[in-house]
């Protein structure tokens, strides 16, 4: 009979790196000249840190299971902002209607096109570009950044080399007003998408066999073979997977962003580094957190000194992983 | 007695180096033979051969009827070969439960059969849902032994489950093997420990350089000291 689970110790929750985000947060609060500022500027943090997981996630998991760097990742956020592009544009009837919900439509249309592009692309891209290279990382920074740059000129070929403007649908601009405090309606919705996407990471791996799989892949791929499963075909789901991610990201922080270009992928590829160093590579508990740090860093250091945004976070990185060598939440086997 | 596994002229590349040169051993159906040998002699490489996890460049590997030489690891294993390795393999980050689920590829773990494997490994019971890497040495080497066999296996392959274990928890580990020993499971174990290989060997195959020099009854070799200190460089006196 299985062990009743109140009789048995079981694993305790490292809370330590959790209460980075509150601290960080408290620290900035005398820093801020006003409360409604520091509100304003921590839900703003909060929706940036939630858009930076969407994106960073799947590289976290790709990298944990297949011990692959993809340099290309950031092609994909590019190529699902732009596939966004194409489907809104022609929708500007459906963005432009006063209707939560033909603006919501409309977007849920351009994040199927953009996940399911990039899905495929990424499926392709292992099995064309990855697959030759696996254990050599050397040439899988070489080959990815390849692969970065040829995407790049793809699209400019396809999508010209202008900036595209992609206004936001007409109900999630503006802005909730509680008093003194501005929270932008597209904040809360980034922040509702990155905790939906937590959610349903957390819950797939966490209670499903698929789950499991992933979760001992990421610690030992070898002994998962030994056990008789063919990890590589859920080398190839992750990887399928995390370039469907990282459209839906594009999306995002197309929209948030309100334009569109063929280097955005690139832009963010640093910060998206930064998160998955400080989370632990191959966890996607630590990347959460991680990319909630990044975001509250980003606003706080923007507003009280822009110049030095991009530094603090490089900084925030440095100071973790003196505290954590392996990050937040070091995954088993690195 | 049938043999359940046979290797006949094996070899195993490794880079440029050869390690397996030509190995010839069999494995009979219901016993256990011990696979003994210096370090380097190339039992590990062995049985990652056996498991596939390294491709064997010449020779045949006929398990169960079939030569299973070049097959994939997923293949090998999913025709009834368990494999516990020297590192022993555990998931840390994963609890005892999500271990012996994961080995359980059949479907949900047999109740009956888990009942079992604590009465072996009470321990696991103890820690069901800790995290494995939580785990003392020899608890993670009873969850790895445990994981190999929670569903019936035609072979397991141990490599040195007593390896940095405390001589208490190798006396349990013995008491454990002697108790799937009464269920005739055949297990093809690697070990350096020669009076742990002793206690529960039947037939014995030595290695050296990359070659079986020895095989045969584990009596004949246990009762013959002059041939142990020959083929395994020990004393028995020395080893108690």
């Amino acid at each position: 009979m299985s062990p009743e689970k109140d009789e048995l110790p079981g694993a305790v929750l490292d809370k330590s790196p959790l209460a980075l985000i509150p601290v960080i947060a408290l620290v900035a609060l005398p820093l801020i000249p006003s409360l409604p500022t520091w509100v304003t500027l921590t839900v703003a943090g909060l929706a940036m840190g939630m858009m930076i997981f969407i994106m960073a996630s799947g590289l976290t998991l790709v990298f944990g299971l297949m011990d692959v760097m993809n340099f290309a990742h950031g092609a994909f956020i590019t190529i699902g902002a732009f596939v966004a592009t194409s489907v809104l544009l022609p929708l500007a009837g459906w963005t432009r209607a006063d209707s939560l919900w033909m603006n919501l439509a409309a977007m849920l249309l351009a994040v199927l096109a953009a996940m399911a592009v990039t899905g495929a692309i990424g499926l392709a891209f292992e099995r064309v570009i990855i697959k030759p290279v696996y254990g050599q990382h050397l040439k899988q920074i070489l080959i990815t950044m390849g692969g970065l740059i040829v995407a790049e000129q793809l699209i400019l070929a396809i999508w010209g080399p202008d900036m595209i403007a992609l206004p936001k649908p007409v109900t999630l601009r503006g802005s909730f007003i509680f008093g003194d405090i501005v929270i932008e309606k597209y904040r809360v919705l980034a922040v509702l998408v990155g905790l939906a996407v937590f959610a349903a990471m957390f819950l797939v791996l966490n209670r499903t066999r698929v789950g499991l799989l992933i979760r001992a892949g990421v610690e030992d791929s070898e002994m998962v073979e030994s056990l008789g499963y063919r990890i590589r075909r859920v080398f190839i789901g992750v990887f399928a997977a995390g370039s469907a991610l990282a459209g839906l990201g594009g999306v995002m922080w197309a929209l948030y962003q309100e334009t569109v270009t063929s280097a955005m992928g690139m832009h963010v590829m640093i910060l998206i580094f930064i998160v998955i160093i400080i989370g632990g590579l191959g966890s996607v508990g630590g990347c959460f957190i991680g990319s909630l740090l990044v975001g509250l860093m980003a606003n706080y250091v923007g507003f009280l000194a822009p110049k030095i945004a991009l530094g603090s976070n490089i900084l925030l990185m440095v100071l973790i992983l003196l505290w954590r060598p392996q990050g937040l939440y070091p995954v088993a086997k690195r | 007695m049938s043999n359940l596994l046979a290797l006949s002229g094996v070899n195993t590349r490794i880079g440029h180096y050869h390690i397996l040169q030509g190995v010839d051993f069999v494995v009979p159906q219901g016993g256990f033979t011990m696979l003994l040998g210096r370090n380097g002699a190339g039992k590990t490489t062995c049985l990652r051969t056996i498991m596939g996890l390294w491709k064997a460049s010449a020779g045949r590997i006929d398990f169960d009827g079939a030569d299973i030489a070049g097959r994939s690891t997923p293949a090998v294993a999913q025709l009834g070969i368990g494999y516990v390795p020297e590192s022993m393999g555990i998931f840390a980050g994963l609890t005892v439960r999500e271990n012996l689920t994961l080995a359980a590829r059949d479907g949900p773990i047999d109740e009956k059969r888990l009942d079992w494997m604590f009465g072996l490994f009470p321990a696991l019971k103890k820690f069901w849902h800790l995290p494995a890497g939580h785990l003392s040495g020899g608890q993670k080497q009873m969850l790895a032994i445990a994981r190999a066999m929670i569903e019936p296996r035609k072979l397991l392959l141990v490599d040195e489950p007593t390896k940095g274990l405390a001589p208490a928890i190798i006396a349990h580990m013995v008491e454990a093997f002697r108790e799937l020993k009464r269920t005739d499971t055949t297990i093809l174990l690697v070990e350096q420990n020669f009076n742990f290989a002793r206690s529960l060997g039947d037939t014995v195959a030595v290695m050296d350089s990359g070659r079986i020099v020895h095989s045969g009854n584990m009596g004949e070799l246990a009762g013959n000291e002059a041939l142990q200190y020959r083929l395994l460089g020990l004393s028995l006196d020395a080893h108690q």
